[in-house]
């Protein structure tokens, strides 16, 4: 019997493909992580469930307190989002209430509460601007990060440690401490207000990420690869696009993202070097807080928008981030 | 196929030297291995060969034409990898062609040239499978598949067995060696296991502390080893060297006999030592012949029984252990005295301060 006892005191096996193989502690304990998981999603994913509820509540609902759950869903939201107002006089209310019947759905809902549409607002502009200031950011600080990487990866360069701090050390100065600068010069350069002020200042702010980040992720591709290349009859350029590039991609897929969603965000930038013309989004929803009464509808339904092409990406790119975040330089 | 010339080739890194300037020459068809320890430049040395490090100093020719500043590219050599360096995201079949693709070579006489070394290795199997899947071994014949499909000028390898399993690294390093039979392409072959030199080598070149201390046949560095690191490092165990002295026609060892020195040897050694009596006496294990009449004696110190025959360990002085190849019947209880003689021809001098061997004219 004793024998027995021996076998089973010795370490349970906790992890293992094969269920019959693993014991019940380890079972109930990958339970419990479960469900811890599940309840941080839950409490992380209050605040967007409350976005999304708000969107689609009436100016009452929103300010009924307790918060209501259970509502009757309307789009005014979202009409005061995306367009600009006026109230009817009495006489042409009472004829736009007759003639309803050949109103599109954003005209009657303003309707409903005495207002006609007298324009767009600048909301779809701000988001198109948002994607582009965004999107062509992102693009440029990852290509040009890659090739810096890959340089300062590979290469004796001199002054390499150097350089490599002084990329770093662009990253140090709060956003909030050199607006002003940046304000007075790019009014001086006729940077101010345009497209390519924003790209520019956001790749020049992501690009330090984006070479640290894709350094380390061309760190661990062994240098045997493009070796192997060369003396198999290809130059660099080539070793490296058939080679190295397809090597990488959970790097470049990882760094996108976190560019990505920093140029997408910021918003103290954004609303000191930009007025009209290359305003992005993050500005122009917290302005809505100042117009007249609060919108929040209308608030909460701009940034579900805001929103979605973030997580449109993400999710584009989650099999490559899951791998990019467990291997590259951010496990270190 | 190519001969590989280098002449006074040197790598320096600031003031260091990961390779002193060396000369040689590797005739068309050869099988050349770089042997040493680790950090002894031999790896440098290859891959300098290969273009993959240039040089600080020398020339580099690959049949006669100078590439020392050539793109590793434009060489026409392949290198195999001691760990593969397989592309991980092709299967095997698009990791063979792809030196082929380089070239801009037309499908069908990519593949054409693919099922040659296919056929050639036996990988018919494996073609499909990507690298990650496949076993070390597998991984390696892929790799050598990738290295022969080009038909290169030259092959280099750096230690492609040594990272593999002990029992498949002779069956590997048999395929080796028949592939390069079979098609007779100089090889030049990096590695740490002087076993695997000695079983596939043409020649040898030793290294040690960045600098080539013997350049030879198998049989030459074995028996006449250039120097002290030689004689110790190629050889397991190595050879036993013994300090002793010159005195007339014998090397005395103090207390443990003495050895009397063949007749054609005596002057070439009392010139060579140039009044010093100092020497050291050189012996493999397979030189001393167990001898009741024998003229040295030690007390045993251990027996390893290893089936052909027995290893002695015999203790001469303290903690001055030498090892006898001794009879497989060969057995003697711990600490008795043996005598033994030592076969003339397989004996040699070193000198102890410039560490060389002493030879005879007969032999030089």
């Amino acid at each position: 019997m004793a024998h027995f006892e021996e076998v089973g005191s010795a370490k349970p096996i906790t992890e293992s493909i094969r269920v019959d193989k693993v014991s019940p502690r380890a079972r109930v304990f990958h339970n419990l992580r479960a469900l811890a998981v599940l309840v941080m999603a839950i409490v992380g994913l209050i605040p967007i469930f409350v976005m999304i509820v708000t969107a689609f509540k009436t100016r009452s609902d929103v300010v009924s307190d307790p918060p209501k759950v259970f509502f009757n869903p309307t789009l005014e939201g979202f009409v005061y989002l995306f367009t600009e107002r006026a109230l009817l006089p009495k006489a042409s209310l009472e004829e736009a209430q007759a003639n309803a019947e050949n109103l599109g759905l954003f005209e009657r809902i303003a309707l409903e509460s005495g207002q006609e549409i007298t324009a767009p607002s600048d909301y779809v502009n701000r988001l198109k601007n948002s994607l582009i200031v965004a999107g062509i950011s992102t693009v440029t600080s990852v290509v040009l990060g890659l090739f810096a990487a890959y340089a300062f990866s590979r290469f004796d360069i001199a002054g390499k440690d150097d350089l490599l701090f002084f990329i770093l050390s662009t990253r140090m100065l709060p956003a909030v401490v050199v607006t002003i600068p940046i304000f007075l010069l790019y009014r001086q350069l006729g940077l101010h207000d345009t497209y390519l002020g924003m790209i520019l200042l956001y790749t020049a702010f992501n690009l330090s990420f984006s070479v640290w980040l894709l350094k380390g992720f061309i760190d661990e591709i062994p240098r045997e690869y493009e070796e192997a290349a060369l003396v198999d009859g290809y130059t660099r350029l080539q070793a490296f696009f058939k080679i190295v590039l397809p090597q990488a991609v959970t790097g470049i897929a990882a760094t996108t993202v976190f560019c990505l969603i920093f140029a997408w965000n910021e918003y103290a930038f954004a609303l000191m070097l930009t007025s009209d013309q290359a305003r992005t989004a993050p500005p122009s929803i917290a302005t809505m807080l100042g117009r007249g009464g609060i919108e929040w509808s209308a608030i909460a339904a701009g940034s579900l928008g805001f929103l979605i092409p973030v997580v449109i990406i993400t999710f584009a790119l989650r099999n490559y981030l899951l791998r990019g975040v467990t291997f590259g330089a951010i496990r270190q | 196929m190519a001969t590989i010339q280098l002449q006074q080739v040197e790598k320096k890194f600031s003031e260091f030297y990961a390779v002193k300037p060396m000369d040689l020459t590797i005739a068309d068809g050869e099988f050349v291995s770089l042997l040493g320890p680790s950090g002894c430049g031999k790896t440098t040395t290859l891959r300098m060969i290969s273009g993959l490090e240039t040089v600080s100093g020398g020339i580099i020719s690959l049949d006669g034409r100078n590439v020392t500043w050539r793109h590793p590219s434009d060489r026409n050599i392949a290198f195999v990898f001691q760990f593969y360096a397989l592309y991980p995201h092709m299967n095997a079949r698009q990791n063979i062609a792809f030196p082929l693709q380089a070239e801009g070579m037309a499908t069908a006489d990519i593949e054409k040239r693919v099922e040659e070394v296919v056929k050639l290795l036996r990988i018919e199997s494996l073609l499909k499978t990507h690298p990650g899947k496949l076993s070390g071994g597998d991984k390696q014949r892929i790799a050598l598949a990738r290295a022969l499909v080009r038909r290169p000028a030259a092959f280099l390898m750096d230690e492609p067995l040594g990272a593999l399993d002990a029992e498949f690294r002779e069956s590997m390093r048999a395929e080796i060696k028949r592939l390069h039979l079979s098609i007779h392409a100089t090889t030049v072959y990096v590695t740490h296991d002087q076993v695997e030199a000695m079983a596939m080598s043409d020649r040898i070149v030793v290294m040690s502390a960045a600098e080539v201390q013997q350049v030879g046949t198998p049989a030459e560095v074995y028996y006449d080893p250039a120097n002290l690191f030689v004689a110790r490092f190629i050889g397991s165990p190595g050879m036993n060297l013994l300090a002793g002295q010159h005195v007339g026609k014998q090397i005395r060892l103090t207390g443990r006999g003495q050895y009397v020195i063949p007749d054609h040897l005596h002057g070439p050694l009392t010139e060579a030592l140039n009044g010093n009596s100092e020497v050291i006496l050189g012996f493999r294990p397979e030189a001393a012949e167990i001898n009741p009449d024998g003229t040295l004696n030690g007390n045993v110190y251990a027996t390893d029984m290893h089936g052909a025959y027995t290893m002695l360990h015999i203790n001469l002085n303290e903690n001055e252990i030498i090892h006898v190849r001794g009879d497989r019947a060969f057995s003697s209880p711990i600490g008795t005295q043996v005598r033994f003689n030592l076969k003339p021809d397989m004996v040699r001098f070193f000198h102890p301060k410039t560490e060389k061997a002493i030879r005879g004219e007969a032999r030089s």
